[in-house]
């Protein structure tokens, strides 16, 4: 790979590794609240989450324009407060790679909450266990398998994020220029055809790559439930 | 007095009151399926709330409706045996057993896991995981992880049921040293005649709604 290929891998891989990383514990929390939880507006939350996998992708950067941009409701406050720019910035596209794997995320680790049988965690708080304490030795550990599915798929979908970064992030060459976007502003030169199919190939096996790590922990955690029973 | 329960509950669409008052070491709950015995273990555990009444064990109110007493489980302290076991999947044998004993209290513990492992002829048994267990290996050691974790009192759920005859001697020998040797109140649910009458000091029968 060239050096410039090198810095688009690189980016990719930031941008998706930090993505997934910060959305983990919060897709994980809604995932709990939705798989556990009965309560008003539950239905809610669910299609809210959902929102970001059948809104255009277009939609979701230029909500989170009007939002984190520098001057919306959010976005302002983090400028005035802390000094930080979303917008134009690679963590602006960890940040719509992140709230578009969400979705995917919150589905697998919801399914993994939702198949820890709940009389575990009653057995654990006969037992002596808080229900934080039940939550930690109990419901976490069991519904590992879906946390890493999870993290794989989101990984994954974050590598190919293109609509919303480039609405919210846009296209900054070592900056913000991600696979997708760098395959696009390819192109849209005329003989780069070679550099394109290059970057797709790359793009192809990255993601078949991360497709195929989580189907195999799928597989691992079913395998390790029929197991259980 | 051991327990002294009386409770109305819902569980799904069925509801049942129970009343009753005991003083026996170990007191046998017996009828027909559905009537809600393992109900009423749970809600004696706190993992089901009665719609109203009161739950008194060894003197400690547990369940009081109309105080608004309700102890959630880890601080009622019961050591229930589940039908199923209902051993941690992912834990060892020597993890399920520890996970009750770090919780309990130092003060109130009254076995060590030594003494519990030799009763139940389970040391063999302490690095496997529980899906490789039988079902009679798998309730001894749901038995000790309930003795470890220091309960003030027993509840049952059909300990012996689906084991073979020499399997369920050898435990049935079993609770009856524990009622004889330790001081803490049980409550057997059974469908065995044969194992109420050689272990209970007294028997609470539950009927359907209409038939009592």
């Amino acid at each position: 790979m060239t050096e410039v290929e090198w810095t688009i891998v690189a980016l990719s891989l930031k941008v998706s590794i930090v993505a997934v990383l910060v959305t983990m514990p919060i897709a994980y929390g809604l995932a709990w609240v939705i798989a556990r939880r009965r309560f008003p507006g539950r239905m809610l939350l669910d299609a809210l989450v959902h929102l970001p996998l059948v809104l255009p992708p277009v939609v979701t950067g230029w909500l989170l324009l009007v939002l984190l941009g520098r001057n919306g409701a959010i976005g302002g406050w983090l400028y005035d407060a802390l000094g930080i720019t979303l917008v134009f910035h690679w963590t602006g596209a960890a940040v719509a790679a992140g709230v578009m794997a969400l979705p995917l995320m919150v589905r697998a680790m919801r399914l993994s909450i939702e198949a820890v049988d709940r009389r575990l965690v009653g057995a654990a708080r006969t037992l002596g266990a808080s229900p934080f304490r039940a939550f930690l030795s109990i419901t976490l550990p069991l519904s590992l398998p879906g946390i890493a599915a999870g993290a794989m798929l989101g990984f994954a979908r974050s590598l190919g994020e293109f609509g919303a970064t480039i609405t919210f992030a846009a296209n900054i060459a070592g900056e913000t220029r991600t696979l997708p976007l760098a395959i696009y502003t390819g192109l849209q030169v005329p003989g780069s055809e070679s550099a394109v199919a290059r970057l797709a190939v790359i793009s192809i096996v990255l993601s078949l790559g991360a497709l195929l790590a989580s189907e195999w922990l799928v597989r691992r955690s079913q395998g390790a439930r029929a197991h259980v029973l | 007095m051991s327990f002294d329960v009386d409770i109305d509950m819902a569980v799904d669409d069925h509801a049942f009151a129970l009343k009753f008052v005991s003083d026996a070491k170990l007191t046998a709950l017996v009828g027909p399926s559905g009537v809600g015995k393992t109900s009423t273990l749970n809600a004696i555990a706190g993992l089901l709330r009665p719609r109203k009444g009161r739950i008194t064990v060894a003197g400690r109110v547990l369940f009081d409706h109309a105080a608004g007493v309700n102890l959630p489980p880890e601080q009622r302290r019961a050591g229930y045996v589940f039908q199923d076991a209902r051993l941690f999947p992912h834990k060892r044998v020597a993890a399920n057993l520890d996970y009750g004993e770090k919780l309990a209290p130092p003060d109130a513990r009254f076995v060590t896991k030594a003494e519990v492992v030799n009763l139940l002829e389970i040391e063999h048994l302490l690095d496997r995981l529980p899906a490789t267990l039988s079902g009679g290996e798998a309730r001894r050691v749901a038995i000790g992880r309930a003795l470890l974790s220091a309960p003030r009192f027993l509840l049952l759920d059909e300990p012996l049921a689906s084991l073979d005859e020499s399997r369920a001697e050898t435990l049935l020998t079993l609770i009856e040293r524990l009622r004889d040797e330790l001081d803490l109140p049980m409550l057997l649910v059974s469908h065995s005649t044969a194992e109420v009458e050689r272990l209970a000091g007294r028997v609470v029968t539950m009927t359907q709604p209409g038939q009592a």
